[in-house]
């Protein structure tokens, strides 16, 4: 009864840079394949909340999560801690910690082993990766990153995987880097981080594999992951592992997802691997950590409790490939677009917010206790009955709705107009109007299922507004109705 | 509804109402002193003999000295009124029940609006500091959602219902062109209408109302004493006003074909005015064409077609300049825009005109044939579902 990761949840944003576009734009060879590109209404921190509500899911709920932490190379804000609305949105109790940790990819691992710290002496927490990878136009780094979230559970006990063995190598050395608030990261020539990381990534694997007492070739799994692919791919092939054990590097659909991307890859193989399988996880990140993990009897049961609409194979497949270049550049705030001629979003104030954070960022409706309506938002007198102060909150995050009717706003501001917005009736009552995403207009219809996401409704005066939109349900098994 | 009225306790003695447009030459001072200074002349009053007023304005200015400050009013009661797209009538509601009080003999009620000082498109409006969780639609998304919803529930199919909005916006231009005051003193043809770019849902261009800047004013006095200042006062019939409990956005047996709150005024009205067949008893009515979906619904909403058949009712010219019961026979909204505090006041001075038998090419004929005698204004300010609502009932013949 190993302690470890009990449950887990990847998020890849819906959209997909096709490589091809930024050629056609720019005029360069971009390559081939699509990377991950998160929605403007997306940050690390939004994506975080979403990976770590699949996690939630698989785990049973949010009520025994013992703490939290969010790990990225891009945080929404700095001297604020994001973890926090993260902790917020996923509707922890008070009694928790949130922390931020780090703010480099190699932090990915950091979070990870003090996940697995933290259940080994009896805790239970979860652990949430996201990033959003951004490079200057026409550069490698825009071409080849990709945005993506993981989080995972740890617990005492049922883990479907346990440690064997770790080791690490650490070495300052100037590959990349970025001033905070820059756009884009700065790289040193390609060849010279391949000289420097190979050594590392080597001795760091030799040393894992022989205190776990076993050779390359035993490894039925091997993930190496960084922001240094030529490096990473050198020191893959310097392990000797079978060519069947290698994890797919995902770079072709998604794009190195930074300081997601160990998540992303241990989701990959956790949701495909078998019991008794032992797994390689190097981290080539500023130095190099290994981990050799061997795959329990509880993880088919796991695998089993994965919703069909949050398996990673899916996720990778689905997604929308038709994002114009112009329209990524204008995300990422690459390309300033002439504003409407409307007044700028005003800032959400920080009283009222703190006030209402169990709507704003919990999702939060009331229940009257004496006839049972639903208030969206929260109410103190009832719409229907009247009664007053008589009312139970109730988290409709996770509750599908249906669409009743529907506008497009060509009018209304927006960093992709134009604007979709639905009335929604929920599943069991309540009723709620609010902005759509993740679908091309011409997807609405009344009758559309829906489901709730965790989204960055704009950013003013500095201050990110985080609330809730409603995205088409579309799993397998959830059609329109 | 305990709504008591003041049927025929308070007199329109004089109006003023300055032209509506894009008045980049005129501030707010100016138009209110322009309306304030026809509004008294047309009474043959002057602005001394005035004892108080009520200042409708949703973002022109704050407080009474708004008006006092701009037309050197000496030590009187001006009371500034906001309540949204009725805040014109919310003046004027208020003036005449200080009058029908005893409290005030001669009262003015004026609106006035500046919105072309603001540089955007469409209304904009402030709110107070919030969460942020309020979505940001713009008006016209949020009453884009009656036209689908009405088409569905009457099996009224696309092409049909962009010929109903069309023909209403061509309806109201084509008042509009036969009106110096209006904005747009033009006809529309109907292919402009209909392919108009399209703002939000449904709706063009063309289904919304403009943006204008403009202001009118009203005299009143009690009953008794009108014929001192004019032969041809207006009586005032019934004055009702609701705000709606909200209940639109969270209930879901809302169905966007109607708005609960103008049926409400409307009735309230009605029965303080003793009108049972308003189609068959007014003259005229002046109502809130904001969107044009708006006005289809309104049609049902104050009785003038039965449920489901007020589309049919438009493309037959019912409400027509010359049909049966002619709606906003002035241009509307929709050719006047939609300077807020003043388009209540607005809508009155077409019922003041047009009772009066002075509209000249406008004039409505049963006022002058038929022997009818009471004109409608209405207002509403929200959002489908969550809005408050305005009625009023004017008429040229005191009580019996």
């Amino acid at each position: 009864m190993a302690a470890g990761i009990v449950a887990w949840g990847a998020y890849i944003p819906y959209f997909r840079l096709d490589r091809a576009a930024i050629g056609a734009t720019l005029g360069n060879a971009a390559g081939k394949g699509t990377r991950a590109v998160a929605s403007y209404d997306e940050d690390t921190t939004s994506m975080a909340v979403e990976a770590g509500r699949a996690a939630l899911a698989m785990a049973g709920g949010a009520d025994d999560i013992g703490s939290l932490s969010f790990t990225t190379s891009a945080p929404s804000y700095l001297d604020k801690t994001n973890a926090t609305a993260i902790h917020a949105a996923l509707g922890l109790r008070s009694c928790v910690p949130a922390y931020d940790l780090g703010g480099s990819v190699r932090s990915a691992f950091a979070a990870m082993a003090r996940g697995q710290q933290l259940s080994a002496a009896g805790g239970r927490p979860i652990v949430t990766l996201s990033d959003i990878r951004t490079g200057l136009p026409g550069g490698a780094d825009e071409r080849d990153g990709g945005d993506a979230a993981a989080a995972f559970v740890f617990a005492a006990t049922d883990a479907v995987a346990e440690v064997v063995a770790v080791a690490h190598q650490t070495e300052e050395f100037l590959d990349r880097w970025r001033v905070p608030g820059a756009p884009a990261s700065g790289q040193w020539e390609e060849r010279f981080g391949e000289h420097a990381y190979a050594p590392l990534g080597e001795a760091a694997v030799t040393d894992a594999l022989k205190a776990a007492g076993l050779t390359a070739t035993e490894l039925d799994h091997v993930i190496v992951t960084g922001p240094h692919a030529r490096a990473s791919r050198r020191v893959a092939g310097a392990i000797g592992a079978r060519p069947e054990a290698y994890a797919p590097d995902l770079g072709a659909v998604i794009g190195n997802t930074g300081a997601a991307h160990l998540g992303v890859a241990v989701v990959e193989v956790v949701e495909r691997a078998e019991p008794g399988q032992t797994i390689l996880v190097l981290s080539l990140a500023d130095g190099a950590d290994a981990v050799i993990l061997r795959t329990t009897a509880a993880l088919p049961a796991a695998q089993a409790a994965v919703a069909a609409d949050r398996r990673l194979a899916g996720q990778i497949a689905g997604g929308r490939t038709d994002l114009a270049y112009a329209t990524f550049l204008t995300w990422r705030e690459m390309l300033h677009r002439e504003p409407p001629r409307r007044p700028d979003p005003v800032p959400p104030a920080a009283p009222p917010t703190r006030r209402r954070d169990g709507w704003k960022y919990g999702f939060n409706a009331s229940r009257c206790d004496v006839c049972g309506t639903r208030h969206l938002p929260p109410a103190r007198v009832c719409v229907n009955c009247r009664a007053q102060d008589q009312m139970t909150p109730e988290r409709l995050a996770d509750v599908p709705a249906t669409v009743a009717t529907f506008t497009i706003d060509r009018l209304a501001f927006s960093l992709s107009p134009p604007v979709v917005a639905a009335v929604l009736d929920f599943d069991g009552g309540g009723r709620f109007s609010c902005e759509m995403t993740d679908l091309d207009p011409s997807e609405v219809k009344i009758g559309l299922r829906v489901q709730m996401t965790f989204r960055k409704l704009y950013t003013a005066d500095g201050i990110h507004n985080y609330f809730w939109k409603a995205k088409p349900l579309r799993s397998a098994d959830e059609g329109s109705k | 509804m305990a709504s008591n009225g003041i049927r025929d306790r308070v007199a329109i003695v004089g109006m003023g109402c300055t032209p509506f447009g894009e008045h980049w030459d005129k501030s707010v001072d100016d138009l209110l002193i322009d309306a304030a200074g026809d509004a008294v002349a047309s009474a043959g009053v002057k602005l001394d003999d005035v004892d108080a007023f009520w200042l409708g304005t949703m973002g022109s200015g704050i407080s009474g000295l708004t008006l006092s400050r701009p037309l050197k009013i000496d030590y009187k009661p001006v009371t500034r009124i906001e309540n949204m797209c009725a805040t014109g009538s919310e003046a004027f509601r208020n003036a005449c029940y200080a009058v029908a009080s005893g409290a005030i003999d001669l009262a003015m009620a004026i609106g006035a609006e500046k919105l072309k000082d603001g540089g955007f498109s469409g209304l904009t409006i402030s709110s107070p500091p919030s969460d942020g969780t309020a979505a940001q639609l713009t008006a016209p998304a949020l009453f884009s959602f009656l036209a689908p919803a009405y088409a569905k529930k009457y099996g009224v199919d696309e092409a049909e219902m962009k010929d109903v909005l069309t023909r209403i916006a061509w309806k109201n231009h084509r008042n509009g062109a036969l009106n110096p005051r209006a904005q747009f003193k033009r006809e529309v043809a109907k292919e402009v209408i209909c392919n108009s770019p399209i703002v939000a849902g449904p709706l063009g261009i063309f289904d919304c109302s403009g943006v204008s800047d403009g202001s009118a004013a009203a005299i009143i006095c009690r009953a008794e004493d009108a014929y001192k200042y004019t032969d041809k006062p207006i009586f005032v019939k019934a004055l009702s006003f609701v705000a709606g409990p909200a209940a639109g956005p969270l209930d879901p047996t809302y169905d966007f074909t109607t708005f609960t709150e103008v049926v409400r005024s409307g009735g309230d009205a009605y029965a303080q005015a003793g009108i049972t067949d308003p189609r068959a008893e007014l003259a005229m009515a002046e109502v809130h064409d904001c969107f044009t979906p708006t006005e289809l619904v309104l049609m049902e909403d104050l009785g003038f077609a039965e449920r489901g058949f007020a589309w049919k009712e438009v493309l037959a010219g019912t409400f027509d300049l010359d049909g049966e019961l002619p709606v906003n026979p002035d241009g509307g909204l929709k050719s006047f825009g939609h300077p807020i505090g003043a388009s209540g006041l607005r809508m009155l001075f077409e019922c003041w005109t047009q009772l009066r038998q002075e509209a000249g090419e406008r004039q409505i004929k049963s006022v002058v044939e038929g022997g009818r005698k009471l004109a409608l204004t209405h207002n509403l300010g929200g959002q489908p579902g969550e809005c408050v609502s305005f009625v009023s009932v004017v008429g040229s013949e005191p009580a019996a």
